[in-house]
């Protein structure tokens, strides 16, 4: 075999594994996507792979009638105030950690590093107790403090990494020059640092948007999407609602975070060191 | 000078605050509901929940999930960040594919699979019409549980490699070039340096995979409980039940402390076999 035939067969590899890719990624997706749009009569109609008959019917049934648009729209509050309470929190103790060596620091790391692998689930429970008392359960003030919990580990330890990628030597010319610390920060560091922090919130808004179990646990009457659409599909008599209902609920789950990640995808994997054209 | 140190104290105890509230109370209070009765030390909720029908086969369940998903998700996740570390047209596009289930959650994940491999679904329907079967092939139903098993997996292998995926990427292009450019002035063939300068460079990448994916393993819950619902009774998913249905708090806070403790021990194993630096040391 000669050099030529073997470049050749390494780039129809290389192809073929990417095709691969797409094809396990994305045929699952555009199945259940069309299927969120099929008539009960197409979907057990067994010659028809692919339904000729389209509906919106079910989708709006998930929508208005069970409840998934107030889901959607408690999703988004929570996952906003989610952002807002540990990033509040979060930005000075990240820029502690980048900016100053002090006594204690390994250790306190070190502590947020384990926290980040606490599960979330010991939280849920006693919490329960805490927010009857505290009347925040049934709240989505109670799911967003609860979802800061768990997003800020991670947005500490990814806020202090960017804040270490600013040299520090900008912000002490600043100081130099007669900027105060806090000013240094607001106008040296804090624009340098913005794409990389708002990937990190974006980051948070997924997470949130995406926890169950205790947006489950915590909630009855306003619950967020994921646990809705739970309780829909697997509720108390597990998997009530007929086969068609489900896929119109994993689209209507799906579809926001795809164009999430569609306008999200370059930062998404900035944030974890790579760069993308 | 005294407040100057005091500063990045004040800046880090908001945040601590709030961890030790939100994180240290439920852990004691987990405690507290677990092994007390009448306010006195008592095992006998360990009791009730030991002796559930469904106590050892979540444990089981949930242990075996782990040690099939997590070791499947790394060899893939290792193999395509390899593959996709290579320069060549189409690889961003390739990369952006593999990254779209990341924000996809595992109730969808569920929902979307069983669209694939409901009796009505499109694989079915598929083969049933080229004639490769004449009858649809069940895969959910109490009597099918091990493929359910299977499909769960199949879905959480789909959904959540992308993250392993992410992370060893990242990992493989923090290695220097140098490294690898130096190796092969010496002569060391591929599999060579993958062996002795690649691998064992992105263990601290490994680690944290690792350590992330195992620990989401041990919560499993959303995908078993839309694909399976009680048939393959996992930890998290029975803690619920008997949170929500049987309104058993000191039960519900076992299985919990249950999925904190083996999450504990596995990420401490991890940390002992693949020492690694933090975050940011090793950076450039």
């Amino acid at each position: 075999m000669n050099d030529e035939m073997k470049y050749l067969l390494k780039r129809i590899a290389t192809y073929a594994v990417v095709f691969t890719i797409f094809i396990w990624v994305l045929l699952p997706l555009a199945i259940a996507f069309l299927y969120g749009f099929t008539t009960a009569e197409d979907y057990y109609n067994p010659d028809k792979i692919i339904p000729t008959k389209l509906t919106t019917k079910y989708i709006e049934t998930i929508l208005f009638t069970l409840g998934a648009w107030n889901g959607i729209r408690n999703s988004v509050i929570v996952a906003v105030m989610t952002i807002a309470i540990s990033f509040l929190l979060g930005i000075p103790a990240g820029y502690a950690m980048a900016r100053f060596i002090f006594p204690g620091k390994d250790t306190i790391k070190l502590s947020i590093v384990g926290l980040r692998m606490f599960p979330v689930i010991v939280m849920a429970i006693p919490l329960v107790i805490l927010y009857i008392n505290l009347r925040l359960i049934d709240t989505l003030l109670g799911v967003a403090l609860a979802h800061t919990a768990m997003s800020l580990p991670f947005v500490i330890l990814i806020t202090s990494s960017i804040f270490a990628g600013v040299s520090k030597e900008l912000e002490e010319a600043a100081l130099v020059f007669g900027l105060t610390r806090l000013g240094a920060f607001r106008k040296i560091t804090l624009p340098l640092t913005l794409p990389g922090l708002a990937a990190a919130a974006m980051f948070t808004f997924v997470m949130s948007w995406n926890e169950v179990f205790m947006a489950s646990i915590l909630t009855l009457n306003n619950r967020t999407l994921p646990a809705l659409i739970l309780s829909i599909v697997a509720g108390a008599g597990g998997g009530a609602a007929p086969d068609y209902y489900k896929f119109a609920a994993a689209f209507i789950m799906t579809l926001p975070a795809m164009v999430f990640v569609f306008f999200t995808r370059k930062y998404l994997v900035t944030m974890w060191g790579i760069t993308l054209k | 000078m005294e407040r100057r140190y005091l500063i990045p104290y004040l800046l880090l105890l908001p945040a601590v605050l709030y961890l030790l509230g939100f994180i240290g109370y439920p852990l004691i209070q987990a405690f507290y509901l677990a092994f007390t009765k009448d306010g006195a030390f008592s095992l006998d909720t360990v009791r009730r929940a030991v002796s559930d029908y469904y106590f050892w086969d979540a444990i089981k369940n949930t242990l075996l999930f782990g040690a099939v998903i997590v070791p499947i998700q790394l060899t893939l996740a290792v193999v395509l960040a390899l593959f996709m570390n290579r320069a060549f047209k189409g690889r961003d596009l390739g990369i952006y594919a593999l990254i779209i289930p990341l924000t996809i959650s595992d109730v969808a994940a569920g929902l979307i699979w069983f669209s694939m491999l409901s009796p009505y679904g499109f694989l079915n329907k598929m083969l049933m019409n080229i004639g490769i079967i004449d009858t649809p092939i069940y895969f959910f139903g109490y009597q099918y549980r091990m493929r359910e098993f299977l499909v769960i997996v199949l879905a959480e292998i789909w959904r959540a490699t992308s993250i392993v995926f992410v992370i060893i990427l990242a990992g493989l292009q923090m290695i220097s070039r140098e490294y690898i450019e130096a190796a092969e002035v010496f002569g060391a063939g591929y599999w060579t340096r993958l062996r002795h300068i690649v691998l064992p460079m992105l263990k601290p990448s490994i680690q944290s995979a690792l350590i992330i994916r195992t620990l989401f393993a041990m919560q499993v819950f959303g995908i078993v409980l839309i694909l399976a619902g009680r048939d393959i009774p996992v930890l998290a998913a029975e803690g619920f039940r008997q949170m929500v249905d049987i309104k058993d708090p000191g039960v519900a806070s076992i299985y919990a402390l249950i999925i904190a403790g083996v999450s504990l021990v596995l990420a401490a194993l991890y940390v002992k076999f693949l020492r690694a630096e933090y975050l940011e040391v090793g950076r450039e």
